[in-house]
């Protein structure tokens, strides 16, 4: 094999884009979080102040995500919405499993609504960093040349 | 860390070009099992099959536990010096098996085990286990977000860029460095879930 070709300046590896998935995973994380707190007083009702702040903060981090993405130009769309749904019913389907578990438990009410929200946050923020993290790697198509930097929105 | 910065893969003769293995990113043959499972760790929540949940927690944990330890601490420095061709393959034949089973068995180990759990009264306030509980929720906690946000994104971009014509090598060495990085913590943090797995089922 002959050597790895260096890295053009502007080429996909090189290149700033804004941090989408450091975004998301903090906001993975936080859903992380507040699913501890809540699981942590199972059987019993949680405390659900500091859970719902948890998810809000997450949901909105997930948004600045979403949006953050959603600005980019020019970005790989199609192997972006080609991850992004597979893996979202991926993820639909794995939230799913543990909502079940939890209505199964009995959990009914406010505290179900805020454990559906956060399943309904992961689901997302799991496809959206492996769709985003397959594309920012990827050549955008019909795209060639060097691209510019992308880190701060248009 | 591991070293794994010079993988070369594509942008060769034509004839290696021709040799790469054909990568699957999803190796539809392993979909059927991973429905059966799914629909095994389903039917032992709805059913609260005691045995059924024992079973798809201790057998997704050790798997878990297991590949986690093995893949950070065992293949992940041997990846680093092998040849950068071997190092290619395989990638190429590996990484899609990861990407179907292990999120195959955090799911079967969690779901079984939170049902386990509340079943055994382990959760109770009152249970000498529900610290050594909370404690190995914070660990898996910290291990999802890493194996989510991180090594499973790099591992199917990696897959991707392997599928391409003309594989970007420093792409997949930067991917790469970042997979057996979070392998490796991961592999770490299963032996605190070792520790605590150990205590709670003896007290």
């Amino acid at each position: 094999m002959s050597a790895v070709p260096a890295t053009a300046p502007g080429s996909a590896p090189s290149r700033r884009f804004p941090p989408v998935a450091g975004l998301t995973t903090v906001s993975l994380g936080l859903v992380v979080i507040g699913g501890i707190l809540m699981a942590s007083y199972a059987p019993r009702r949680p405390p659900l102040g500091v859970p719902v702040a948890i998810t809000v903060a997450s949901a909105a981090l997930l948004l600045a995500g979403g949006y953050l993405t959603s600005r980019l130009r020019p970005f790989a769309w199609d192997r972006f919405f080609l991850v992004f749904r597979w893996a979202l019913l991926a993820y639909v389907i794995s939230a799913g499993v543990i909502g079940f578990a939890f209505i199964k438990d009995h959990v009914r009410g406010a505290p179900l609504a805020v454990v559906l929200a956060m399943l309904a946050i992961y689901a997302l923020d799991v496809p959206l960093i492996i769709a985003f993290t397959v594309a920012r790697y990827s050549s955008p198509a019909r795209h060639a040349g060097s691209l510019p930097d992308v880190s701060q929105p248009t | 860390m591991t070293d794994v910065g010079n993988m070369q893969v594509g942008a060769v003769g034509t004839a290696q070009v021709a040799a790469r293995p054909t990568i699957q990113v999803v190796p539809l043959k392993g979909l059927p099992i991973v429905a059966a499972v799914v629909a095994f760790v389903i039917a032992s929540i709805a059913g609260n099959w005691l045995w059924a949940l024992t079973f798809c927690h201790v057998v997704g944990g050790g798997l878990w536990t297991a590949i986690d330890l093995f893949v950070g601490l065992i293949v992940g420095p041997m990846l680093g010096r092998l040849s950068p061709a071997a190092r290619a393959e395989f990638t190429a034949r590996f990484m899609p098996k990861m990407v179907l089973l292990m999120p195959t068995l955090v799911l079967m180990t969690l779901a079984a085990g939170f049902q386990l759990a509340l079943k055994l009264g382990n959760l109770s306030p009152a249970s000498p286990n529900h610290g050594w509980l909370v404690a190995s929720f914070c660990v898996v906690g910290v291990m999802a977000v890493i194996a989510l946000g991180v090594l499973e994104p790099a591992n199917i971009a990696v897959l991707f860029e392997m599928r391409t014509p003309d594989p970007d090598g420093a792409v997949i060495g930067t991917l790469m460095r970042r997979f057996v990085l979070t392998a490796g913590i991961t592999g770490v943090m299963q032996v605190a879930t070792l520790i605590i797995m150990t205590r709670v089922a003896t007290q």
